[in-house]
């Protein structure tokens, strides 16, 4: 029911300038607390006299992580190629996968079921076999990345192509409106929320396969460097190396949130908040 | 003339009888209001008119053709506004001429034309998200309007609108529909509003749907909203209500 009081008078919305400040103290809080954490962590081993070997202050990661910076550069690098790269390979083919699902019958009987069972095997398990057949180049990265990211975004667009609302898919059969037309003025808008939910979840694991993908076996990359760190005890850099990865993992979600909310103005908070 | 035509229409779904021989028809120019309990397949009804469903048997002629494919022939106005979030007002509102092929600027001009009758002034490159309960209704009619097909088929157009602007917007749309003169079938189960609004009434029974009953409606035109007060008014809404009642007793009381 819609309330009185907005009755024939456009609905009451925060100021968007209101909305900045609130999401900038939003900001702030997790962002002092994190300062706390680090500080709290520095004076720790300061106090504690705990060996660099074992747990390095912040300030010894910074120093290693300006000091091996070429190092670490590389191997980042490498990193980041696979992970976008295999980010990108992801979107193309989840998307194309959705579409083509919305548009056959006979793919949504048969690739779709496979494609949601599928998302239960642990992708990582493969990153030997993967290894075993493609090399310790970036390839067999770059295929974990696509793996990994191409399920949420499949099933998430397939799904939100799907959930259109009913009404506007009859108004526009009522308009004698082809499929096509259907599909481009109706169901891909609305499947546009669930894409960009199904990116973001994407790239916060895209990352994590690169990694892991590198760990069983590689001769470039950060995951590799970590496992070299931790062997030789080099922890400072092994921790220099974990940040570099968090940090491209949050750029990379925080880039696709950004791009998804221009993307869909009209869905303020994700799928679900029509109506 | 009739312009609309039913004959015998049945509609199942899943075998289960949803309409029953449904016969109804629509004059040029005539308002007719399709009265029923909730569930008595009005919806139904109107989506086959509007080829959004296939009837089991019967026929649907409009100016005395039959007619197959529906589809594109009659303007539709589902029961929630169904517009489209990501679209402004206009983009919305010239959204058949769009599918249609027809010219987008030309379109577009027309329905910027129309935004103040229609109370939308100002609004036209809003996003629906902006508008009140009222004005996405009324832009849902501009679009229903600009579809250009002679017969408008309107599925409880104000069902989801509180009471005030409920009873503001039948006004609105007496006033339009003088203007106009299309052809409009519409469904409700409120019969204040059938009367206030229509030429004739026809009561649909309960499922599986038929029309029981058709009635012309005796009140003058032009016609305005104190006229629910008038005694000939209450009369015609007292009957009315007793079929209905008689309805619901079939239905076991159930609403």
């Amino acid at each position: 029911m819609i309330d009185l009081a907005r009755r024939d008078a456009v609905a009451e919305r925060p100021s968007s300038r209101a909305f900045d400040i609130r999401s900038l103290t939003g900001w702030l809080i997790p962002a002092f607390l994190l300062a706390l954490v680090i500080a709290g962590w520095e004076l720790w081993v300061w106090i504690d006299d705990t060996p660099a070997w074992f747990l390095p202050a912040p300030s010894a990661v910074a120093e290693e992580a300006v000091s091996s910076r070429a190092l670490l550069w590389e191997h980042t690098w490498t990193t980041l190629q696979e992970v976008l790269l295999g980010y990108a390979i992801a979107l193309v083919v989840g998307i194309g996968t959705a579409l083509l699902i919305a548009f056959s019958r006979i793919a949504e009987r048969t690739v779709y079921p496979i494609i949601v069972a599928s998302q239960a095997i642990p992708i990582i398990a493969l990153a030997p076999i993967l290894l075993i057949w493609f090399g310790f180049g970036m390839t067999p990265k770059i295929i974990v990345v696509v793996l990994l990211c191409y399920f949420p975004i499949a099933v998430n667009m397939a799904d939100g192509l799907r959930a259109a609302d009913s009404d506007a898919l009859n108004l526009l059969r009522s308009m004698g409106a082809s499929r096509w037309q259907i599909m481009r003025i109706v169901r891909i808008p609305s499947s546009l929320p669930y894409l960009v939910s199904g990116a973001r979840i994407a790239a916060a694991v895209s990352v994590i396969g690169a990694i892991v993908g590198e760990w069983v076996g590689a001769s470039s990359g950060l995951g590799y460097l970590m496992t070299r760190a931790a062997s030789q005890f080099l922890t400072a850099r092994l921790f220099a190396a974990v940040a570099i990865s968090a940090v491209i993992g949050i750029a990379l979600f925080a880039i696709v949130a950004l791009i998804g909310r221009a993307l869909v103005p009209w869905a303020k908070e994700g799928p679900g908040k029509r109506d | 003339m009739e312009l609309l035509s039913v004959s015998h229409l049945s509609v199942s779904f899943d075998e289960i009888a949803a309409i029953r021989n449904v016969s109804l028809s629509v004059r040029q120019g005539e308002f007719v209001a399709l009265l029923g309990p909730s569930g008595c397949g009005k919806s139904t009804l109107l989506n086959a008119v509007a080829g959004l469903v296939e009837p089991d048997s019967g026929e649907i002629r409009l100016q005395g053709e039959v007619v197959r494919e529906l589809r594109g022939r009659v303007a539709y106005m589902p029961q929630r506004d169904a517009l489209l979030p990501w679209r402004t007002v206009l983009e919305n509102a010239t959204l058949s001429a769009e599918v249609s092929g027809r010219d987008k600027t030309e379109a577009r001009e027309r329905a910027r034309e129309l935004l103040p009758r229609f109370g939308l002034e100002g609004f036209g490159d809003s996003y629906p998200g902006a508008l009140s309960g009222g004005m996405r209704q009324r832009a849902a009619f501009l679009r229903t309007v600009l579809s250009d097909r002679e017969v408008m088929l309107l599925d409880e157009p104000f069902g989801a609108l509180d009471a005030l602007t409920r009873r503001s917007m039948q006004e609105w749309l007496l006033d339009l529909w003088n203007d106009l003169g299309r052809t409009i079938l519409m469904v409700t189960h409120d019969v204040e509003e059938a009367l206030l609004l229509a030429d004739a009434v026809a009561v649909m029974t309960a499922r599986p749907g038929t029309i029981k009953h058709r009635e012309a409606v005796d009140l003058p035109r032009p016609r305005s909203a104190d006229m629910i007060a008038a005694p000939a008014f209450i009369e015609q809404k007292t009957n009315l209500l007793t079929v209905l009642r008689e309805e619901l007793g079939e239905m076991g009381g159930r609403l």
